[in-house]
């Protein structure tokens, strides 16, 4: 006998008990229940002012606003940051600009939470992020496309563009003793970086292609300074300061049309910025103060939810659902004595199993599928009903996430289902599937994350790492933690380490089910 | 009723996997608090609950207690048992209470030992991580008045949430069921209070039966807890005698 007709007929025994099949629609339909109640539960936008009475000395103040700052998207659709303070000059066609830093310092903001920050609470400090040096754009607005030439505070010498894009040059801090010697060059739409560290011999870091570059663009000197989360998970402002000596602009029709000005850092920009920034200049000196950073954006600065943010919980319901569903149907078989029946009926016994876990291995993945279809958008139409910001995600990321959920119920349907078969009881599959997803989860509301972050590393948990989605950046430091969205496995690894669970559970079921009587 | 209790204590105590449920539940604690323990370190946000900590695997060692008390009588239902049951006890209130008497005693035993257990580990071991008196932080004492609640109402809360776990397994009478809905209405609405914003949060804390219940564990921070310890022990056994009243309206109108 084939497998079709054992797929069938196990197909026949799924689809005509009333009650597994009301459970799985009962499962899309909470799933999708749940992110709106998710969804809808967070009205973010922020509140100042003292606590509620009654609450603890951290909450949130009283004074609630709807809404959220302005992030911008770079030119690949990304949210950024981009807040930085610049003194530019224009040029048109090829041209060269040349600047020796000859110092870089910095202050980190240390008052009190409940003061804005201000250069009066501050402490010397210079994030390792702070860039001061050269950069060109065709337009000053935010998250347009750039080039830059940087030293930074103890990342060396950088050459940057576009938010992502970064080619190290040499490492080490700026001192008045060891100066850099920074040269950004534009030729057509190629932009060329240089460094030296005595001006006369230069050393090429890197080049951009930026596409489409008009004739007349912009170039100056930039610093800004990012957040720093080193001495406080929601991050301090800092500010740095830079000193730049030999400026030269080399080009067509240079006059000397240097001006200052600040971008990003209006107070409906989301950065959080130390203070307004300022610049001296003297001839050909510059000292420049900036505070910002010109990278990707990331969680927790730019508000924190995604297409995917207010799935996860309807998703967990769901699967409660489908472990309950999943392991009834083998252990019925088992409490009922139907097994025997069916080892009669077809006495390979593996392909029995086998069909048993694509019939309900595929019934949970559709149902998955299903749910996050309907929940996804209607949690981001929530979302933003409630002025929370999310994050960008092409039709691509939120197709993934969708397949993901699906994969994520599947396979634990399938591991579920193996697990049954080994134990033949209800009692153990079924709480034993749903403390493995749901520990993980409890197990965060204590006091160390770390266990937390690592059981959704190794156990089952880890396929929820499918809606992970926020982006991740080397170029910027920042807390990548569960309770900033950001899962610790990305979504493949994830998915991967549930599909090991399940292949091992399926491996011992089939490897009990041939060696025990039924 | 001394009838049906012995039939039912002899049912339970007949059943190999009421000894290893028992064994379970007290392992699984100790285990759990332990490794809670083990992982845990001074943080630079004061306000750590060494007690708490210490009975943190009452979150995980309640898993095992419900599951003893829903298949006391769902597995009745699974094997046609039921029937004979009933059949030699008619009156089934007092079969219903006859079951809550006897998995409710063996809770308490069962919990006495884990909490104890769990205590012991805190006192332990706490104190290498940071949480000892050169920090601010007491040791884990059962003469201290505030652990001594937390210790007893652990023990309450074990054996209520194994009253509750009995009734809605009474109502629902499948197995797999049962347990689905008992670990869903313990676990989702605490994990559920961590993705909303108050006010929503502090309401889904306040009515749910394993944070408000959990709450009687609190040491430090009382001001700040969403509901005061006792309150929250009473909002569990509400929900207890709730299950428990559906559960038997329900066996007494039902056929078997």
């Amino acid at each position: 006998m084939g497998f079709v007709p054992v797929f069938l007929s196990e197909w026949t025994k799924f689809r005509t008990v009333r009650g597994w099949v009301i459970s799985l629609v009962l499962a899309a339909v909470l799933c999708v229940a749940f992110t709106f109640v998710v969804a809808n539960g967070n009205n973010q936008g922020g509140c100042t002012g003292p606590p509620a009475p009654g609450s603890g000395p951290n909450s949130p103040g009283t004074n609630c606003y709807t809404g959220h700052p302005f992030v911008p998207n770079g030119p690949d659709g990304e949210a950024v940051a981009d807040s930085y303070e610049f003194v530019e000059h224009p040029l048109t066609g090829d041209g060269t600009l040349t600047a020796q830093v000859t110092s870089l310092t910095g202050l980190i903001s240390n008052g009190p939470a409940s003061v804005a920050p201000s250069l009066a609470h501050t402490q010397p400090g210079l994030a390792a992020w702070a860039k001061a040096g050269i950069l060109l754009t065709p337009n000053t607005t935010q998250g347009w496309q750039y080039a830059a030439i940087m030293a930074t505070g103890s990342h060396g010498v950088r050459f940057q563009y576009n938010y992502t894009h970064d080619q190290a040059g040499q490492p080490g801090v700026v001192s008045a003793g060891t100066p850099r010697w920074l040269r950004l060059t534009r030729t057509g739409d190629t932009i060329t970086g240089y460094e030296s560290t005595n001006g006369t011999i230069w050393r090429q870091i890197g080049i951009a292609h930026l596409a489409g570059l008009p004739p007349t663009v912009t170039i100056g000197l930039f610093v800004t300074s990012p957040v720093s989360f080193q001495s406080s998970s929601l991050g301090v402002p800092t500010q740095a300061t830079a000193a730049f000596d030999d400026i030269t602009l080399e080009g067509n029709a240079v006059s000397n049309n240097w001006q200052g000005r600040s971008i990003g850092t209006s107070s409906q920009d989301y950065y959080p910025t130390l203070a307004a920034g300022s610049y001296h200049r003297s001839g050909n000196a510059l000292v420049l103060s900036g505070s910002g950073d010109i990278a990707l954006a990331v969680n927790p600065l730019a508000g924190g939810d995604t297409a995917s943010s207010s799935l996860w919980f309807g998703l967990l319901v769901a699967m409660i659902l489908i472990i309950v569903v999943a392991t009834m149907f083998i252990t019925v078989e088992y409490r009922r004595g139907l097994i025997r029946t069916t080892f009669t009926a077809t006495p390979r016994r593996g392909s029995v199993l086998a069909a048993k876990a694509v019939v309900v291995g595929a019934i949970a993945f559709v149902t998955g599928v299903l749910a996050a279809a309907v929940a996804i958008p209607l949690g981001e139409h929530i979302l933003n009903t409630n002025g929370n910001y999310i994050f960008p995600s092409s039709a691509l990321t939120v197709a993934s996430i969708i397949a993901g959920s699906g994969a994520l119920l599947g396979l634990t349907a399938v591991a579920v289902l193996a697990l049954g078969t080994i134990l033949r009881t209800s009692a153990s599959a079924v709480t034993a599937g749903i403390v493995v997803f749901v520990f993980p989860y409890i197990v965060s509301t204590f006091s160390s994350a770390a266990v937390g972050t690592w059981l959704f590393r190794l156990s089952p948990a880890a396929g929820f790492s499918v809606l992970g989605v926020l982006p991740r950046s080397a170029l910027v430091s920042y807390p990548g933690t569960m309770a900033n969205g950001y899962y610790p496995l990305t979504p493949w690894a994830g998915l991967l380490v549930l599909c090991a669970y399940a292949a091992l559970s399926l491996g011992i079921a089939f490897f009990v089910l041939r060696r025990r009587d039924a | 009723m001394t009838d049906a209790l012995r039939a039912e204590w002899t049912k339970l105590r007949t059943l190999t996997s009421t000894g290893w449920l028992l064994v379970g539940t007290i392992a699984l604690t100790v285990a759990v608090s332990a490794g809670i323990a083990a992982a845990t370190h001074l943080t630079a946000e004061s306000g750590q609950d060494p007690t708490k900590l210490a009975l943190s695997g009452i979150d995980l060692g309640q898993a095992i207690v419900a599951v003893l008390a829903v298949l006391t009588i769902s597995e009745e239902y699974g094997t046609g048992m039921i029937r004979v049951t009933i059949a030699a006890m008619p009156r089934r209130l007092v079969l219903l209470a006859a079951k809550s008497t006897n998995v409710a005693g063996l809770t308490l035993f069962a919990g006495l030992v884990a909490v104890a257990g769990c205590l012991l580990a805190g006192r332990i071991m706490l104190p290498g991580d940071g949480l000892n008196p050169a920090h601010g932080y007491a040791l884990v004492s059962i003469m201290h008045g505030a652990t001594l609640r937390a210790a007893v109402g652990s023990v309450l809360y074990l054996v209520l949430i194994t009253l509750l776990s009995l009734g809605m397994a009474t109502a629902i009478r499948d197995t797999a069921v049962s347990i689905g809905v008992v670990l869903g209405l313990l676990y989702l609405p605490l994990i559920l209070a961590q993705a909303v914003a108050d006010p929503l949060r502090r309401l889904i804390l306040q009515i749910s039966p394993m944070p408000a219940g959990l709450a009687i564990q609190a040491t430090a921070n009382l001001r700040s807890l969403p509901i005061a310890p006792w309150t929250g022990l009473g909002v569990l056994a509400a929900w207890a005698v709730a299950s428990l009243l559906i559960g038997g309206l329900l066996l007494r109108l039902r056929d078997a």
